[in-house]
């Protein structure tokens, strides 16, 4: 089976890449910045709904539903979409659905499309794919933009760019974009202007678009896309032909449905109390909008999760990046480390099921890229358990390493004096002799792997007794 | 009526802070309890289970289980291994009930009904809520309302109080420049309130934060609420190390 373009290739393992990132002080001083103001927002605009909870626990037991009775759903779609005169495509993996859409690009005459914002679409690798094929694709989501004309990968899923500041993205522009002007000034303002000149043009010749969807009526085909900018609309209404491309996962059943969504997502993702653009179409309207439409229906891996009773919650996720915004993990070392399109909380759960390789050594890093410390479980819209999948998946890592690695001979090691209170009072007196042999009770150094620790951190030296010799002598 | 209780000393109590426990003797004592220590007891098996082995950790839970079996309350002084018996243990054993476990904050205010337990620590605190006890055990302001009765002491309140210090057990060994990026940010919000004194319920976290504070000689001792809520005039909390 080909490699799944989940992860990018040459990334080293978390620990490595993180490394790089922790030295970055630009890059910590953007994320701390961003991440805090979204992080502060988003706990504002939730705290204003007084059923939030309920919300929350809608929105899992909406998706428990769809994940449950997925083939249903899917088939109801498909007859629905086809029904309005949409045409339904089936992708196994990213190769196929790259095949699907290069195919349906060249079919539609185009050599260029644009592209609304989709994790979907990044995930497969669709604009390398594309390039590849003779099809220039041009990102009109701002942060989208920054990340291509900076030739750069994303760091966020919703915010690509967020490890970007102000300056950085003045100097892409007018080193990578047609048109800017060379006095260009580090202001949002004048940069949101250079881009909006920049992508008007594009909108205005463009005969194919690419998205992704945010949600899919089972019931009635019609697809959702929410954005803040506008742009994806543009995308959505001026072509003639759209192509979406979309995973098996982001179905709701029933119109309905979407109202919790359209709650939980934009408080959990911008902190907006009501998303700026919804685009809704279904199927091809003669006369208005695109008069093609084309729905890739995308695995990739999906259908494997499914079958992981305690994993599957990650299909759960509808990308709002607020476990992100809380993960102190992800603060200091941004989203590249994590070597995937999926970063944070969601991309250490989500990127190692769907690249399904066990001895995958930079994915089996991902589980581990957390302290467990449950932030991202507290703020998730639709209440996935990541701390309770890290450990899932660190079992499944362990599984797949050899039993005598140096870390399982010592995890066993230690099991086994720990199994065996006399074991363990033996431990315990060689640590207390040892300690005595420390001058000021505090250890400030000490051989691999405690090294890993003394690096940054004393340890108090093991004292004179331990507390059941005390309790056997004093209450024994 | 005297409440019988056990210890859960955790295993690094036990080996590593054993006045904290002492502490916890001395103060459940003198709140009337009657404190039994079960000897064969030693590991919960948490860094095991949150390191992906699963085997070793269903194995010393069960053991755990079985030294605490036919004890109506068991006390640690940990929101972490509690945590680790109350919500992790009835999906790792798939069978027997885990034993009665509380933490030492919710002992003391939902089980004995006490806020103010006659505690005497004139120092300047600042405290720590740590992860699991925070979003596992949802202790809430339990140990606040426990420190804001202790006389002598004043309690400042520490900024971003809920992030994580990066300790995560193995995750400290495993991703040591994360969780050092991590523990900076602690450390220097703790030292941002002038407290003398940092205090939380989980002596792994302090542990972490404190050996990051020792090795810049910061001047700020890291000290488990146990330990504060057992000093009294007659017996001051006294610095051993």
């Amino acid at each position: 089976m080909a490699r799944n373009p989940v992860t990018w290739l040459g990334v080293p393992p978390f620990p490595k890449a993180a490394h790089e990132a922790l030295a970055d002080s630009q890059l910590r001083r953007n994320l701390r910045h961003a991440t805090h103001t979204i992080r502060d927002k988003r706990a504002r605009v939730v705290s204003e709904l007084p059923d939030w909870e309920r919300l929350r626990r809608a929105g899992e037991a909406i998706k428990d539903d769809v994940l449950a009775n997925l083939d249903t759903y899917l088939e109801r779609l498909e007859a629905a979409v086809t029904a309005r005169g949409g045409v339904v495509h089936w992708a196994r993996d990213a190769a196929e659905a790259n095949d699907i859409v290069l195919r349906l690009t060249r079919e539609a005459g185009a050599n260029e499309v644009v592209k609304v914002k989709s994790m979907a679409t990044a995930e497969i690798g669709l604009n390398d794919a594309l390039e590849a094929g003779g099809v220039h694709v041009i990102e009109t989501d701002l942060a989208e933009l920054i990340v291509q004309l900076g030739h750069d990968r994303p760091s966020h899923i919703l915010v690509p760019a967020i490890h970007r500041n102000r300056a950085e993205i003045r100097d892409i522009f007018r080193r990578e974009m047609a048109g800017a002007p060379a006095d260009l000034p580090a202001e949002p303002r004048a940069l949101a202007e250079a881009a909006r000149k920049h992508l008007r043009r594009k909108f205005l010749t463009a005969k194919v678009a690419i998205s992704g969807a945010n949600f899919a009526v089972a019931d009635t085909g019609s697809i959702m896309v929410v954005e803040s900018e506008g742009n994806g609309r543009m995308c959505l209404t001026l072509p003639r032909t759209l192509i979406t491309v979309m995973g098996l996962e982001k179905l709701v059943p029933t119109w309905q449905d979407l109202e919790v969504f359209l709650q939980l997502l934009p408080r959990s993702s911008t902190a907006e109390r009501m998303n700026p653009y919804t685009s809704v179409w279904t199927g091809v309207t003669p006369g208005d909008g695109p008069q093609e439409f084309h729905l890739v229906m995308l695995d990739n891996g999906r259908t494997e999760v499914l079958a992981d009773t305690v994993g599957r919650q990650a299909l759960r996720c509808i990308r709002c990046s607020a476990c992100l915004n809380v993960c102190p993990v992800y603060e200091r070392t941004g989203g590249q480390a994590y070597g995937s399109v999926y970063p944070g909380p969601i991309g250490a759960i989500l990127t190692p099921q769907l690249v399904a390789d066990p001895h995958d050594k930079q994915a089996a890093s991902l589980p581990y890229a957390s302290s467990l410390c449950g932030a991202c479980f507290e703020v998730c819209p639709v209440r996935i358990d990541i701390p309770e999948v890290l450990t899932h998946l660190r079992a499944k890592a362990v599984e797949a390493k050899p039993a005598r690695s140096v870390e399982a001979l010592a995890m066993s090691a230690m099991a086994a004096v720990f199994a065996d209170p006399r074991k363990y009072e033996a431990a315990q007196k060689a640590g207390a002799l040892a300690g005595r042999l420390v001058p000021g009770g505090t250890v400030r150094a000490l051989p691999w792997p405690g090294s890993l620790w003394t690096s940054s951190r004393d340890v108090p030296a093991p004292p004179r007794e331990s507390f059941r010799t005390w309790w056997r002598k004093n209450r024994g | 009526m005297t409440v019988r209780v056990a210890l859960f000393a955790t295993c690094l109590g036990d080996t590593l802070f054993p006045d904290t426990c002492k502490a916890v003797v001395r103060l459940l004592e003198r709140l009337g309890c009657a404190v039994e220590f079960p000897l064969s007891q030693t590991c919960c098996g948490q860094m095991h289970f949150n390191t992906g082995y699963r085997d070793e950790a269903a194995t010393l839970a069960a053991r755990l289980g079985e030294a605490f079996a036919g004890y109506d309350a068991v006390v640690a002084p940990s929101g972490s291994c509690a945590a680790m018996v109350r919500d992790i243990y009835p999906k790792l054993l798939h069978s027997d009930l885990p034993p009665r476990m509380y933490e030492l904050s919710e002992f003391l205010v939902d089980v004995l009904g006490v806020t103010d337990v006659g505690a005497y620590f004139p120092h300047r605190v600042t405290y720590h809520p740590t992860c699991h006890s925070l979003r596992m055990l949802a202790v809430g302001e339990r140990p606040r309302r426990l420190l804001r009765a202790v006389r002598g002491l004043d309690l400042v309140d520490l900024p971003a109080a809920r992030e994580c210090c990066g300790f995560g057990g193995t995750f400290a060994l495993k991703n040591a420049e994360t969780s050092t990026a991590m523990l900076g940010d602690k450390m220097r919000r703790v030292l941002d309130t002038g407290a003398e004194v940092l205090t939380a319920g989980d002596n792994s976290c302090l542990m972490h934060i404190g050996g990051g504070l020792s090795r810049l000689r910061a001047g700020v001792r890291t000290v488990h609420l146990a330990e504060i809520l057992a000093s009294t005039e007659e017996e001051p909390w006294l610095a051993t190390r």
